[in-house]
């Protein structure tokens, strides 16, 4: 048995530690390496600004960008307002009672649920007894459903992150409930709800699940005319052209999958950009 | 008839009981202080008197308390008006993470108290000179009020009361965070608003209530024991309990 000295263990729990973020770090790293490596090839105008071609073969993925678009632009303008309204009233009215703790565990608890659960939730209720039809709205709605409780927890730990000296120094002035929320507690809660919104657009985009039943199809020859339209989206695409096509350019499916990244990434770095400007800027 | 009347009033957190059947008349233009121990409801009840106790979950009152004749417990009464007419400054000093300008503007613009740019700069000014913060800042008003010391935002936050027009100013332990050489100014401070404002003043502090004051109540277990001239409590209190404390020997 080696006896180690303090030296030692300290180099070595170093070095575990070390590789244990390595171990973790590592997938992601190949992964984007291999998805550019053999994705980039194809990334040009065209791809990203026709129509798909040859059974999906050739051609670009226009409908699909526009598809996940309009259902992630959809999606943002049902949840936002809608999940920041509950969390103002959750974090600023509700009083702490048993109906409230309900309604906070059932949040808290709705985040778990599968999304697969969603979409076929969503088929039932959206598609099928609204007859609102295979949709751009129907996939919006559903994903609204899933994302609505992440928005309403980020947006109430963002409004309980605005100290409560300043909610008391407002009212003592004599200004409402409504006005301190509207005009101190708001612009002060303003950059962890804007993260949080985008950190969920990201997610958003890149789900399959839950518009699998409700909004995605396998190929429309057009762009979508109105929210009652059936759209290809991104990661739907993905699938199809990755399981369902017979001799598939393998460089086609790595340029999607390389578009898509793309986007989501972008987005978790305008949310981190915008933490670190709003963090900058705050002097509390 | 006296400015501030409360009668028999009762305050329950829950299920404790408070403030115990308080009855005390302040009187207009007089420097007022609560004193006792900490946790005798000394500051629940000067949170009483504008009503921002009411927040608070679980806070039930009975009981009057009357200001000019009205009884602020009524129903009829606007809280948000209330507020307005009994300014409140409290413990840390608590300015927005705004202008020092915007600050002071800030009461005058949502209560649409006047939203002229010369009226809200002339009051800002007055405000600000009533402080004597005036001269010290008036060249960087758009600085952020975080950038000033502790004093100054204390007073500021002073300014901004004022700056709403109240009757009555509320001073929950407003030197608790200052150094010796802040407290004696805003001391001073207090001194010179009292021609003007009715004020009450909750502290920890016997010399500063001795220092400062008109009158002084002295409240135990949520209790009133005793109220009359600060002279009086400190001098020659009627009860054996303001006399055990005022000369130190709890609390």
């Amino acid at each position: 048995m080696i006896k180690l000295t303090p030296k030692l263990s300290q180099k070595l729990s170093y070095l575990i530690l070390f590789l244990a973020t390595v171990l973790v770090i590592m997938p992601i790293i190949v992964m984007i390496f291999i998805i550019v490596k053999n994705g980039i090839s194809v990334i040009n105008w065209e791809f990203l600004s026709s129509m798909p071609r040859n059974g999906m073969r050739e051609g670009g993925i226009l409908p699909a960008i526009v598809g996940t678009f309009a259902i992630v632009m959809c999606t943002t303008m049902l949840t936002l307002p809608t999940g920041v309204c509950a969390a103002i009233y959750l974090n600023e009215y509700a009083r702490d009672n048993t109906l409230t703790r309900l309604i906070k565990l059932g949040i808290v608890n709705l985040a778990g649920v599968p999304s697969v659960v969603y979409g076929l939730f969503g088929f039932g209720i959206f598609v099928m007894f609204l007859k609102l039809g295979v949709s751009i709205i129907a996939g919006a709605l559903t994903l609204s459903i899933m994302e609505l409780p992440v928005i309403i927890t980020t947006s109430r730990n963002a409004l309980n992150s605005v100290p409560y000296s300043f909610r008391e120094a407002s009212w003592a002035l004599g200004v409402s409930r409504w006005q301190t929320i509207r005009c101190i507690v708001l612009p002060n809660a303003l950059s962890g709800i804007m993260t949080g919104a985008v950190l969920s657009i990201a997610r958003i985009s890149g789900e399959t699940a839950p518009i699998l039943f409700t909004a995605a199809a396998f190929y429309v020859p057009h762009l979508p005319h109105s929210i009652f339209d059936q759209v290809m989206t991104l990661p739907y695409h993905l699938y199809i052209i990755s399981t369902q096509i017979p001799n598939m350019p393998s460089n086609v499916i790595f340029g999607t999958a390389l578009v898509l990244l793309f986007m989501v990434l972008t987005m978790s770095f305008v949310a981190i950009f915008i933490r670190i400007y709003f963090r900058k800027h705050r002097k509390w | 008839m006296s400015k501030i009347e409360i009668k028999n009033f009762n305050l329950y957190y829950t299920n404790f009981h408070a403030l115990k059947d308080i009855n005390i008349n302040i009187e207009d233009r007089r420097i007022t202080t609560i004193i006792g121990p900490s946790g005798c409801g000394k500051s629940t009840l000067l949170r009483s008197i504008n009503r921002i106790n009411d927040i608070t979950e679980g806070v039930r009152t009975s009981g009057e308390i009357n200001i000019y004749g009205e009884n602020i417990y009524d129903n009829r009464t606007n809280v948000d008006t209330l507020r307005r007419n009994v300014g409140m400054v409290f413990q840390r000093p608590n300015p927005f993470p705004i202008s020092i300008y915007e600050n002071v503007a800030f009461g005058l613009r949502v209560n649409r108290i006047s939203s002229n740019k010369n009226v809200i700069n002339e009051i800002i000014e007055k405000s600000l000179k009533a402080v004597l913060l005036w001269d010290s800042i008036k060249d960087k008003l758009r600085k952020s009020a975080l950038s000033l010391t502790l004093e100054e935002q204390q007073r500021l936050c002073i300014a901004r009361v004022i700056a709403v027009a109240p009757h009555i100013i509320l001073l929950d332990e407003p030197c608790s965070s200052l150094d010796p050489v802040a407290i004696r100014k805003i001391e001073e401070l207090m001194i010179q608003l009292k021609d003007r404002y009715t004020i009450i003043i909750v502290t920890h502090n016997m010399q500063q209530a001795a220092r400062v004051s008109n009158d002084t109540a002295f409240m135990l277990f949520g209790e009133l024991i005793e109220f009359d001239r600060t002279e009086k409590i400190f001098t020659n209190p009627s009860k054996k309990e303001t006399e055990d404390y005022v000369s130190g020997r709890f609390g």
